[in-house]
Parts: C-alpha cells; structure tokens; sequence
C-alpha cells in the first residue's frame, strides 16, 4: 500500500547500500562534517577511561543518544538494551559497543513494518502534512520530481491556500518541475482545491496526485479537523484515497515530534514520515521514539534545498548517521 | 505525558517530610529529576548541565533554616534561577539609527518572513514608518510571500526586481528607505544551515552592507537539541542582538528558549504565538520558565481568565485553596465558570501538560465533551462524597459511575487527578516567590 520501493525506489536503494556509499551519505555529509565522530568520540574516550563498558560509559551513551533527540524514554531504552548484552559480551571495546548500538537501533526502526510496494492503482494520492516551516511544498516538489523522473503523470495541489505565497512558492516549483498545478485564490477552501485537483486527475489520467497542505500545529484543533475532512473527500472522489499521508518532520525538532506525529496520525491518518534539513547538524533522533511508540515508518530524508536532495530512508545508514559515524572515511 | 517538576521533586522528597535539612543524597537525587526534566523540556545536554551546578551551588548554600519544604525550596530555586537566565522583561529594541536597521537571521523555515511583517506591523502600531526589504531571493516566491503580508499589514516593501544578489538588494532597500523617509528598515534574509560556510559568509556581506542595530536570531520553540549548535553557529558569524523564538502557541515546553539564551547570551526580544502578523508578543520570562518547568503558562491563564470570570466566586476560591480546602465540589464550579470562557483549546494548551489539569483533557484534544463527563461524575456524587473523597470506596465509585455513564477507571483518574491539583495547588501557594500561584486554576482579580 505504500508509495515506497516501487521499481526505481529499489535502484535508489541499491545506491545506498554498502559499498556504494553515494546517496545517503554524501547527502548528509556536510552536516556530519560537524558532528562526524563526536559521539563516538566521546564513547571511545569513556570506554579507554574505564577500562570496558562499565555503568560510566552507559551514562556517556545515554547522554549521547539525548543528544542527537531520541527523548529520555528511548535513550533508557536503548541503553538497558546495550547494557545487558553487553554484560553478556566478552568483548569490552568502542566497536562492540558501537555495533550493540547499532544493532539495537535498528532493531527499533525494524518495529515497524517495512513500506511495501506502492499501491497498484490508477490514481495514487498522497497528503502531505506537518506543522508550519517543516519543508512541505519543498518536499512535495521533491517527490514530484522523483515521480516525473520515474515516468510517471504528475499533478499537484495547491491546497495551502492560507500562508502567503504559499501558492506561489508551489507554482514556481511547478513550473521549474514542468509539472501541472490546480490552484485556487488564496484563502479559497482547500477542500474545494482538492476536489478540483481529484477531478482534474482522473480527467486527465494523471498516475500520481500530491497534495501539499497548510502547516498547522497539531494542537489546533480545527485546522486538524480540515485534514480529516479532505481525507473523507479524497476517499469519496477516489476509492483507498489518499493512499499515503506524509508527516512532514523537521530534523532539528526536539520531544514535541513525537507529540506532533501522534497527532498527526490520529487526525490525519499519517502513513509515514519523511524527515527533512538532516543536511544540518540536527539528528533528528525523536524518529526513533515515533518508531518506538507509533511504529510509523520513516519513508524519505530530506537533505537540501534542491528538488534532487530527497533520499529514501535507509535504516542502518540513519542509524550511523545518528551515532555521527561517518562510514565513507 | 509530562511530569511537572513541582511533581517530580515532590516524588523524591516524599520520605524526607519532617527532616527539615537536605543531605547530598537528597540533593543529588532531586538534581536528577531536574536534569531529566530540562531534558524532557528540550533544554540541550550542555545547557542543562551548565544550569544545574549554578543551582546545585545555591541549594547547597540554602539549606538551612527556611518556611518552606525541602521540595517547594528545590522548585523555587530552579524557578528563579531559570527565570533569572531567561532574562529581563523589557528587551528593548534599539531603534537609534537613521533608518533604525533590523536583520532577521535563522535556519529554513524557523519564521523569519512572517516575523518580519509582524515585527513591521508592531512598529507601525507605535507610530514608525517601517520599509521591510526582500533579501531573500533563494527560497522558491519568498518575495511574494513579503509583499502579501506587506499588503496585509499595510506597509511597503522593498522588491529586488532584476537583481540577484541579496547584498545588493539590502543595500539598495536602505537606500531607499532614506530617500522615501522611512525610519525603520526591516530586513528579512534566507533560511541558511549554520554549517553552510558559504551562506553564512553571504548574511555576514548583508549585514556589513547595512549596519544593522539589531540581528534577530529568528528561532523554533519545538527546536530540540540542535538550539545550541544552530544559535551558536550563528552567534560566532553574526553580532546578534537578540531572539525571536517562534511557533510557541503549539505544545513544545520550549526549552529551545533557554538552550539559545544560555549560548548567544542575547535576550529574547519577541515571540511569535501564532501565524496571522498580529500574533506577535514581547517576552515574558515568567511564563516561560514555568512553561520550561511543566507548570503551565500561569501567567497567560491568569489573564484569559480574568477577563471572563467574575471575581466573586473567584475570591471565594482562592480562599478555599489558601487553606488548602479544596474539594471536588469546587472543582466542578471551575469548571462551570471554564465553560464560559469559550474556546477551552487555547487555555488548556496553556496549562501544565500531563498535569492537574489533565481531568479535563480528552485522548486527543479538549473538548465540551470532557469537561460534560467530568462534571456528571461529580454530579453524581453525594455531598459528603465530593468533600470527602478519600470516602469513595469500590461500590461507592460504581454508582458514581453507573449514575454518570461513565466508568470506574474514570473515576479513579479523576480522582487521581483531583489529588494531584491539590498538591499542584498547595505546592504553587507557597513554592513560588513573588508569584501567586494560588491562581493556577483560579480565576481571580488581580491582588485579590
Ligand atoms: N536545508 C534544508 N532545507 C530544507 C529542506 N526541506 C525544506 N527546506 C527549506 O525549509 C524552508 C521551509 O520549507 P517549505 O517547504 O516552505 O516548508 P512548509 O512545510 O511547506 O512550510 P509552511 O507551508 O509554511 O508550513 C524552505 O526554506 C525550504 O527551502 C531540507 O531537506 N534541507
Ligand atoms: N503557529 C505559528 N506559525 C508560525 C509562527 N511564526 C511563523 N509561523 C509559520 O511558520 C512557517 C514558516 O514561516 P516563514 O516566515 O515562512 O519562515 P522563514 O524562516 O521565513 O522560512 P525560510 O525563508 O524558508 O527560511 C509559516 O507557515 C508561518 O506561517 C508562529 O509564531 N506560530
Ligand atoms: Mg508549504
Ligand atoms: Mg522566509
């Protein structure tokens, strides 16, 4: 049911795998060049200090995994994890801790199910959501590249209709994109955007549909009531619809993306995430606190401001990249 | 989800009652459930240990002789110190200059454009003439997204056209708020990564070009543990001289406030609580530290409640926690008079999250609804019952909840949740220096 890992998300995938260190990596290294090692780092300094993996370098580690934005529950987690196989381990250096980590993290990120083939249906919709400035119209642009680049009929919705220049940020994307766009007058109903743009779609024959909505905090009630009305005009117009819904998350967002993703899965149906700006020094670890406790998926990573600087999420790469261990040294 | 500290520290010094001095095992366990409850605030690692040993020397030093519990001194401690790093309540903005210059920095999306027009539009509001330039020529319409707000709020704006080098506009915007005799120039720059040598060398060129007095550091209340490095990225390129920490009218606790303050060691002049331009506030560091500290925006409560409920009943309350009497009964007269005061979202986003308040919180969101079915269960409490809880035995609470349509686990968390604000209550009523928070729940006139 997934928009994921259709034929050419596998060929990304492949880039991505090791060895050919190229996508991933490359993307987010600019951001690893400043935290490159720095947790390592301090792990390899506390594991020398005292001589193997004792209560003092398990503090070193949750203090780490605080640092990169997992949140205090799964930093506990995760560290009585490692603390128990690591008591039953013979080996007592960085790099078996480090594996243990690993290991473990992506154990969390394996809760959650796999996104499976994208849906084989006529029209694929997909929503995107998030709260305000987290990289929604870029990353609709984004996607919509990718579906253009995979041959596929692209149109988008203009369903911002509330932040200025929303519609024309979507529109110059559109045209630089060579893609459609149905727009409407700014603060025109959005719900009345999307049932043109659904209608525009099946007209037209178009394989896949985005809609880029307004940012909302997922506190406000009315506006997340909005999404679960143009959810149930979605479905109405085109049957399974929207077939994704993509919380939008910025990587620099601290505890509260845990609150905002369960939120946004509550009221807006949320499918999976896609994680944006890990070109910065933000981590971007409450992911792992949304697997733990919502088991939504993380589908993308955003990685600049370009229409080409989305990757698909890649499990044990993150999970490096959380650590700030830098494979391609 | 949230403890408040008030709560955490209660828990630790629960068995410590009638000791009257604190020994270092207690200090270092309440100084873990403060560590932990700065982390789960988004306050960054380094900051939190920074804070905790300045406050760790001052609780040593005030051990001895004070009126107050172990529990309730901690928090106070906490509280002003807190307070005291968060800043003055006037940061000022210097508008000296001839136009008065302001940038406006920060990463992708943090809020810099519709600050720009809110803080254009507060300006306009105190009789300035402001010009706000578009020297953000990278983000795909950002120009047109400053002339819609410029439109909005009735104030011009400064277009680069042709060109395409933002130092050049923002030199140009100045030169032609000169001429038109603007006295405020207003300068919005592109979201940049503080990594990004080469976009931060390009707003080190625009601010040279133009001198500003001020650089804001535009800022996102739900930032985590990235606030230090982003701010202190900009802090080494930039002569900032101040915050606007935005986005907070959402549910972060905001300890991104504290993380960026503590780095730059610029005020927090601003905050945005709200995406339309007038949603624009100057900076209370009371209301953020509680906020920081799980205990609600107590001053913004206060406030909203004012404004609607009638200060008798309030009196009489206020009255009734003073002496620590405060029963369900009451209870439920606050939440007929919360009734009143219309949309419950805002307020409820106001106060502790995960605390006292909780009994009226829906799974997902306030609503009339909760409030309905907290209101049938006392209602369907006898008299004694709802002075005297602590009476509801298991086939007491099943009438209650067959009376109200409600069950049992219901009752329970109300009760649970009752207790919970009383201690909130009795806490706040003597904890807290200079604030009364006896009023946390309560509406009351001011110095009642
Ligand atoms: N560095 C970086 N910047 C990004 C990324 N994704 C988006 N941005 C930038 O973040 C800013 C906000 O992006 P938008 O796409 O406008 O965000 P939005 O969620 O649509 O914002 P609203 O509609 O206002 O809620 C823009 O300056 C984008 O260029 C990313 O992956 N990396
Ligand atoms: N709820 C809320 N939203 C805000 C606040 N301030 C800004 N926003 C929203 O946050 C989003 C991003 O704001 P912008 O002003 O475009 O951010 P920016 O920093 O100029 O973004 P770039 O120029 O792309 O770097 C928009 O949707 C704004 O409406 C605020 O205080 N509260
Ligand atoms: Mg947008
Ligand atoms: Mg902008």
């Amino acid at each position: 049911m997934r928009y994921l890992a259709s034929s050419e998300m596998a060929e990304d995938r492949k880039d991505a795998a090791p060895g050919a260190r190229t996508g991933f990596f490359a993307k987010v290294k600019r951001g690893l060049f400043m935290t490159h090692t720095e947790i390592l780092e301090k792990l390899g300094t506390a594991v020398k200090e005292s001589l193997g993996i004792d209560e003092s370098v398990l503090a070193s580690l949750e203090e780490a995994l605080l640092s990169a934005d997992v949140g205090a529950d799964t930093a506990d987690a995760l560290t009585r994890s490692v603390r128990s196989r690591a008591g039953a381990s013979r080996r007592q250096d960085v790099e078996a801790l480090k594996e243990l980590l690993l290991e473990e993290i992506e154990k969390v990120i394996a809760s959650a199910p796999r996104p499976g083939p994208r849906a084989d249906v006529p029209l694929f919709v997909t929503f995107l959501v998030g709260v305000n400035g987290s990289g929604k119209t870029t990353t609709t642009a984004k996607l919509a590249a990718r579906e253009k680049a995979a041959g596929r009929a692209v149109l988008l919705a203009a369903a911002d209709t509330f932040r200025a220049g929303a519609i024309e940020q979507l529109q110059t994307w559109a045209d630089r994109l060579g893609v459609p766009l149905v727009r409407h007058r700014e603060g025109a109903d959005p719900s009345a955007v999307l049932f043109d743009a659904l209608s525009a779609a099946k007209a037209r024959g178009v394989a896949t549909l985005f809609v880029d909505t307004a940012g909302r905090l997922h506190t406000k009630k009315n506006l997340m009531e909005e999404l679960a009305k143009m959810r149930r005009i979605a479905a109405r117009e085109v049957p399974g619809a929207p077939h994704e819904t993509l919380l939008v998350l910025d990587a620099t967002t601290g505890i509260n993306g845990l609150e905002q993703a369960r939120r946004f899965v509550e009221a807006a149906g949320a499918t999976g995430v896609v994680l944006t700006k890990l070109d910065g020094s933000a981590r971007g670890g409450i992911v792992l606190a949304i697997y733990r406790e919502l088991k939504l998926p993380v589908l993308y990573v955003g990685v600049g401001e370009s229409a080409d600087d989305l990757v698909p999420f890649e499990p044990s790469e993150y999970a490096k990249a959380l650590l700030g261990d830098d494979v391609a040294h | 989800m949230f403890e408040s500290l008030g709560d955490r520290i209660q828990g630790v010094f629960k068995e410590l009652r009638g000791e009257g001095h604190l020994t270092d095992f207690h200090i270092e366990t309440a100084f873990r459930e403060i560590r932990l409850s700065l982390l789960e605030a988004d306050v960054a690692l380094p900051v939190v240990k920074q804070f905790t040993e300045k406050i760790r020397e001052k609780a040593v030093g005030a051990k001895v002789a004070q009126q107050l519990s172990p529990a309730q001194e901690i928090t106070r401690i906490v509280r002003d110190e807190l307070r005291a790093l968060l800043g003055g309540e006037n940061a000022t903005l210097d508008l000296q200059g001839k136009p008065a210059v302001i940038a406006l920095v920060g990463l992708q999306g943090s809020g810099k454009t519709t600050s720009a027009a809110k803080l254009a539009r507060l300006l306009k509001t105190r009789g300035r003439y402001p010009l706000v330039v578009a020297a953000d020529l990278a983000r795909p319409a950002a120009v047109q997204q400053l002339v819609t707000l410029g439109r909005q709020i009735g104030v011009p704006v400064f277009e680069p056209g042709k060109r395409t080098d933002p130092v050049e506009v923002a030199r140009e915007g100045l030169r032609e708020a000169r001429q038109t005799g603007r006295d405020t120039l207003i300068v919005d720059t592109a979201g940049r990564l503080h990594i990004d040598e080469e976009l931060m060398a390009q707003v080190r060129a625009i601010t040279a070009a133009v001198e500003p007095q001020e650089v804001l550091f535009v800022a996102d209340a739900m930032t985590g543990q990235d606030a230090v490095k982003s701010a202190a990225g900009f802090a080494a390129a930039l002569p900032l001289t101040g915050i606007v920490l935005t986005k907070t009218d959402g549910d972060a606790r905001g300890g991104a406030a504290l993380s960026v303050v503590a780095t730059t060691g610029k005020p927090i002049k601003f905050v945005g609580v709200g995406e339309k331009p007038e949603d624009f506030e100057a900076f209370h560091p009371d209301r953020m530290a509680s906020r920081i500290l799980g205990l609600g925006d107590v001053m913004t409560l206060i406030e909203k409640v004012e404004a609607t409920v009638d200060a008798d009943s309030a009196r009489k309350l206020a009255a009734k926690t003073a002496t620590g009497e405060f029963t369900l009964e009451d209870l439920k007269e606050q939440l007929a008079s919360m009734k009143k005061m219309g949309p419950l979202e805002s307020l409820i986003d106001l106060l502790p999250k995960g605390g006292a308040m909780k009994a009226l919180k829906g799974p997902q969101s306030v609503d009339e609804r909760a409030l309905v079915r907290t209101t049938a269960m006392i209602d369907s409490m006898t008299p004694d019952e709802r002075r005297h809880p602590q009476i509801l035995n298991g086939s007491r609470k099943k009438r209650v909840a067959a009376g109200s349509g409600t069950s049992v686990a219901e009752i329970n968390r109300l009760l649970k949740q009752y207790q919970q604000m009383r201690r909130l209550m009795r806490t706040a009523r003597k904890g807290v220096r200079g604030l009364d928070l006896s009023r946390l729940v309560l509406p009351g006139g001011r110095g009642s």
